[in-house]
């Protein structure tokens, strides 16, 4: 048996996970949260949100976040591509901003507008 | 070749060069660190004392009235902030109140004008806030709290417009005597100079020593302080010193220049007379005593904690003698030293005139400055100012209502700062409750701005106190 | 001289505003002035760019920016006039008309007359000094929020080393933030038992990255004379006083404080709204008035939320408020008048104040408790010994914000003039 909390919402039910019996999920106040408890034992996932460089002296970095989770494993390697992007405005939230990282399926996207 | 070069720019050193800056004279300071009053001038409790503490056969003694009323002139002339709050120094037992007529008695050999002393009930009439304990208590009206740091560098800003040479980030390491003076080595150079002045503060001690024998030993103390926001409202609306008692030297509320409340000091004497570290222990004790005088002190409104280093010494009094010759040592200037610069300066010139240094005044000097603070301009005004001046539209420090207007003017006076340190003793931001939080990164920018620099480059304060260490997105750091 | 007349002006462009704003649109007005200090909108949200706002509202998870995007979105076009670039620096009031004062570069200073005043200016972060810690005092002490700011929008690097004091929101949020650009976070320390942040920031901020969390501990002390050097962290007994011999050092660069957020009200004070010492935000009605007439508050200035959504909630209601008192439907003062008093259990609610007579179907009351309730318990208002209304809450914790939704019958059921709520165990 394996407590986690669930990180899905604020609430942060605290789940139980029966890694014997077919990773049966308790304790969970939702789906996502059942969803969420096996996943995380079997394949966890993140959400990574960051920042990446701006060619504007007033906007010098644009927050950008992949638009489904990756592979935990993954975050700091997904971090280093970033690393080489520069972008100029005009910038559109939902704007592609590296594509299909590490093979995932998952894009890195803008978050927010920014005008030249 | 200089003809008389400063060491050291505490109020001391500068309201020495402002005298100066009255003559024909070639004159440069030397000064450690990046910026004017970075030692004891800036650390203090800030009052502008009425002078019936120290013995009258102290050069304390006899400078203090003087300097007092010199620093109220001054004040005016320079522009900088001063309140003319008075003291009290209260009496909780018949103890207290005999050391109060000690006090009385000594001011009045010292010239202090106007002393009175009250009754119990005249001083909780007066300062509804204190405790109902107090018996009695000595009135001095003619002192009050100043701007210290704004104060220093206001007589070093007119000194240099008027001529004078400040050198900063020069530590001065050794004092070689020459034919005609002095040959001044410091970390990164070299100066010569027919006169040499020891205005080190804590440092005077070894300074005196680069060319004289050993005569009077630094014992470095330091005191600590809260600074309590103005919201908890008026304190105490003169400054509440305690008489020194078996409990303790005794620690003083004070309001300051910005209607805040100073608690503080205590007094301990260090090994590093650097060392400006706060501890819990004495906070805490300073805490207690406070109390004593302002039972409801709220010390949760705090908005700072910072400590300053007396440069208290073995001979007991100023050292202020040309200890050697064409070397002058104003030294060992603890309280209060600041309530008597102008004083000292002038005594300064007497000596170096003795000394042989010649005093040609110049036909033209000013002797004043002007600051704009958004903040006093009368609402009414303020549109058509504005119109005229864009910058003072646009509030950077919230707390206390400083523009961007008065930042940029501040940067480009004859001393330019280089930290966010630097700005917030000239303009007062971050001064506030939220201590450069909202405003920090701004002001950042905008020195970073008019001095061409990246904004890594702006420190905190010091050399190497650094803010910034990079950008993100530039590889791992 | 006051010149234009606005129907309302709305002070700060965060959520709170934003929403406010185009909720008193919606509910009737037309002459609404939006003004902000910062030269863009979104508030504090523009430096949150992690995810997690927007679940209740929006039903999916945003990141700060693009949750103030949404709002952004809907001003174009509403002909809500917004000025940025303009901080207000005092706010008057009469019986019939509020005067905002407001700075900017381009119009210089005016003085805007209008009918209804509606606060949204957010807090800001308590500091160092307010929780007194002593030391010495280098660069390299930050406030999370300054951090956040510096790393997010400027891309500046704070520092190395990294020790994080508070695990409130924030902080968590910081301590990931600087591991993903390279930073070391060696800990994070919180004086409490218990942590102020979501659990869900303690799982993906700290043990993703094993970062670990001291409970009941606090730093005593910092050293460094130009940049940070060292820190002390010390265990602290019940009373929070370090306990001699607990004492862990750290070479660290920089030391990160996330130990509180204090509502921004200097302005509110001044111009004669009355301060709740609980919450530091004004005392209000359940129409989010506060005790000045025509001034209503919502979002951070009025109490630290930790969720975004409850702020837009909060404020569209503060909007359809300002709304009604602008048009002229505006609550009496008469009617039976509830004040609602926390007990020990709980540390406020807002609103703390209830004209009856004013709540249509219901009324949502905020509140925190003090302390963590990990058995069932409930959250119950009597009127004296009566219970007037119950929730079971299964978890509580002082760091995340209940509510409690009141149905208009039964607060008709409270006779006396108090309703007091407290936390009962099942
Ligand atoms: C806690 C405290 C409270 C006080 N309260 C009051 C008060 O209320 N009223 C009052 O009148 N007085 C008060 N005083 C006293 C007053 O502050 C000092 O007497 C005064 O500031 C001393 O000024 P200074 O210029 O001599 O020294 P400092 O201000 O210390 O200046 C000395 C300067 O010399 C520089 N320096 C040192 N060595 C070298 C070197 N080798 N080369 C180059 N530069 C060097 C230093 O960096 C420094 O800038 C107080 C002092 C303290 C510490
Ligand atoms: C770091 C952090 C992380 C968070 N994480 C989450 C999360 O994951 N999920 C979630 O749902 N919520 C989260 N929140 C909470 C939520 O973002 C806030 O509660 C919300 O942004 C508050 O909105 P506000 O409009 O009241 O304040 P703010 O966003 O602070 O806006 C106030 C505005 O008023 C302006 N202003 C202030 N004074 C003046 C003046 N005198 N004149 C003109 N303008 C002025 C300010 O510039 C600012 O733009 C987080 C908050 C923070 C700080
Ligand atoms: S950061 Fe502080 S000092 Fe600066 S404007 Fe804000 S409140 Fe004022």
């Amino acid at each position: 048996m394996k407590t986690l909390i669930c990180i899905v919402c604020p609430r942060g039910c605290h789940l139980n996970i029966d890694e014997e019996n077919d990773y049966k999920v308790t304790g969970h106040h939702c789906e996502k949260g059942e969803t969420y408890g096996r996943n995380e034992l079997l394949h966890p996932v993140r959400v990574v949100t960051s920042t990446v460089k701006v060619n504007s002296d007033i906007h010098p970095r644009c927050p950008v976040k992949t638009d489904q989770s990756i592979p935990k494993d993954d975050v700091f390697h997904a971090m280093k591509l970033l690393d080489s992007v520069l972008l100029t405005p005009p910038i559109r939230r939902g704007d592609i901003v590296v594509e299909n990282i590490a093979d995932s399926g998952a894009h890195f996207v803008a978050t927010r507008d920014l005008d030249t | 070749m200089f003809d008389v070069a400063i060491i050291g720019a505490g109020v001391s050193g500068s309201a020495l060069a402002y005298e100066l800056s009255r003559f024909h004279l070639d004159v440069v300071v030397l000064e450690k660190e990046n910026d004017v009053a970075l030692g004891a001038s800036r650390a203090n409790t800030a009052i502008v004392h009425g002078g019936y503490d120290p013995s009258p056969d102290t050069l304390m003694g006899r400078f203090n009235v003087d300097g007092a009323r010199m620093c109220m002139e001054l004040v005016d002339r320079l522009d900088v902030e001063f309140r003319k709050t008075g003291s009290l120094i209260v009496a909780f037992d018949e103890e207290d109140m005999k050391e109060v007529r000690v006090l009385y008695d000594r001011g009045l050999r010292n010239g202090v004008p106007s002393m009175e002393i009250l009754d119990g009930k005249e001083v909780c009439r007066r300062e509804p806030n204190l405790s109902k304990e107090i018996i009695g208590a000595l009135w001095v009206p003619e002192s009050g709290v100043i701007n210290p740091w704004e104060f220093t560098l206001a007589l070093m800003e007119v000194a240099v417009r008027e001529g004078v040479e400040l050198r900063l980030c020069e530590k001065v390491i050794s004092l070689k005597k020459r034919d005609e003076g002095y040959l001044v080595e410091t970390e990164r150079g070299m100066y010569t100079a027919r006169y040499v002045v020891n205005a080190t503060g804590v440092h005077s001690d070894e300074v005196h020593n680069m060319v004289a024998e050993q005569a009077f030993n630094i014992h470095p103390t330091r005191g600590q302080y809260y600074l309590l926001d103005r919201s908890i409202g008026e304190v105490v609306k003169s400054v509440i010193f305690q008489c020194p008692s078996p409990l303790g030297k005794g620690v003083l509320v004070s309001p300051t220049i910005h209607y805040n409340t100073l608690v503080g000091p205590d007094s301990e004497v260090i090994e590093d007379c650097e060392n400006t570290s706060t501890t819990r222990e004495a906070l805490d004790d300073i805490a207690r005593q406070a109390k004593r005088s302002v039972p409801s002190l709220q010390l949760g409104s705090n908005i700072r904690n910072f400590a300053g280093v007396r440069a208290n010494s073995d001979y007991g009094d100023f050292y202020i003698k040309m200890s050697a010759p064409h070397f002058l040592d104003i030294a060992a200037i603890k309280s209060p030293g600041l309530t008597c610069a102008p004083r000292i300066a002038t005594y300064a010139i007497e000596l170096l005139r003795e000394a042989g240094l010649d005093f040609k005044e110049k036909e033209a000097w000013d002797g004043t400055r002007r600051v704009v603070r958004f903040k006093e301009i009368p609402e009414e005004e303020r549109e058509v100012f504005i119109r005229e001046h864009p910058l003072y539209g646009r509030v950077i420090c919230r707390c206390e209502t400083i523009t961007e207007g008065e930042i940029v003017e501040a940067i480009h006076r004859p001393i330019t700062p280089v930290s966010l340190d630097g700005i917030k003793r000239r303009a007062g931001t971050g001064m506030g409750r939220c201590q450069s939080g909202f405003c920090g990164p701004r002001v950042q920018e905008i020195l970073a701005r008019e001095t061409g620099k990246a904004p890594e480059d702006i420190l905190q304060d010091k050399e190497g106190s650094h803010i910034l260490i990079g950008d993100t997105k530039e590889g791992r750091v | 001289m006051a010149r234009q007349d606005y129907e309302l002006i709305v002070i700060g462009a965060g959520p709170a505003g934003l929403a406010a704003a185009l909720s008193a649109k919606e509910h009737g007005l037309s002459r609404i002035l939006v003004l902000e200090r910062d030269t863009e909108l979104g508030g504090i949200l523009n430096q949150c760019i992690h995810n997690g706002f927007g679940l209740h509202y929006f039903n999916e998870e945003l990141t700060g920016p693009e949750y103030a995007g949404r709002f952004i979105d809907q001003l174009d076009g509403s002909g809500i006039e917004i000025v940025c670039d303009t901080m207000v620096i005092r706010l008057e009031n009469s019986d019939d008309w509020r005067i905002v004062h407001a700075m900017s570069v381009e119009k210089g200073y005016q003085r805007l007359k209008c009918r209804a005043v509606i606060l949204a200016m957010g807090c800001r972060e308590r500091t160092r000094f307010a929780i007194q810690i002593p030391g010495s005092r280098p660069a390299g002490i930050f406030n999370a929020g300054t951090a956040q700011r510096y790393v997010n929008i400027e891309g500046k690097m704070v520092g190395r080393r990294v020790i994080i004091l508070g695990s409130g929101d924030i902080g968590l949020i910081m301590a990931r933030r600087m591991t993903l650009e390279g930073a070391k976070v060696l800990a994070c320390v919180e004086l409490l038992p218990y942590s102020g942040g979501l659990n869900r920031n303690i799982v993906q901020c700290l043990h993703d990255f094993d970062i670990p969390l001291y409970l009941s501990h606090t730093i005593t002390n910092i050293e460094g004379k130009k940049r940070v050097q060292r820190v002390t962290v010390q265990q602290v007994d019940e009373n929070r006083r370090p306990i001699p011999g607990t004492e862990m050092y750290y070479d660290v660069d920089t030391v990160l404080l996330s130990v509180g957020l204090i509502p921004e009200n200097e302005l509110s004070s001044e111009a004669g709204v009355k301060i709740d010492r609980r919450t530091s935000g004004p005392f209000v009605y359940e129409n989010l008035e506060t005790s000045e007439k025509g001034i209503f508050a919502c979002g951070n200035v009025l109490h630290v939320h930790d969720l975004v959504d409850y702020v837009t909630e909060e404020s569209q209601a503060a909007g359809k408020a300002a709304a009604a008192f602008v048009l002229g439907d505006a609550p009496a003062d008469s009617g039976h008048v509830i004040e609602i008093k926390t007990e020990p259990t709980v540390s406020y609610t807002v609103p703390q104040t209830v004209r009856v007579n004013e709540v249509e179907r219901s009324l949502r009351i905020f509140l925190r408790v003090n302390k963590i309730w990990e058995e069932t318990s409930y959250i119950v208002f009597r009127d004296g010994d009566n219970v007037i209304a119950r929730f079971k809450r299964d978890y509580m914790a002082p760091g995340e914000m209940e509510n409690a939704n009141i149905p208009r019958v039964l607060l008709d059921r409270v006779k006396g003039n108090t309703l007091r709520v407290l936390i009962e165990e099942a």
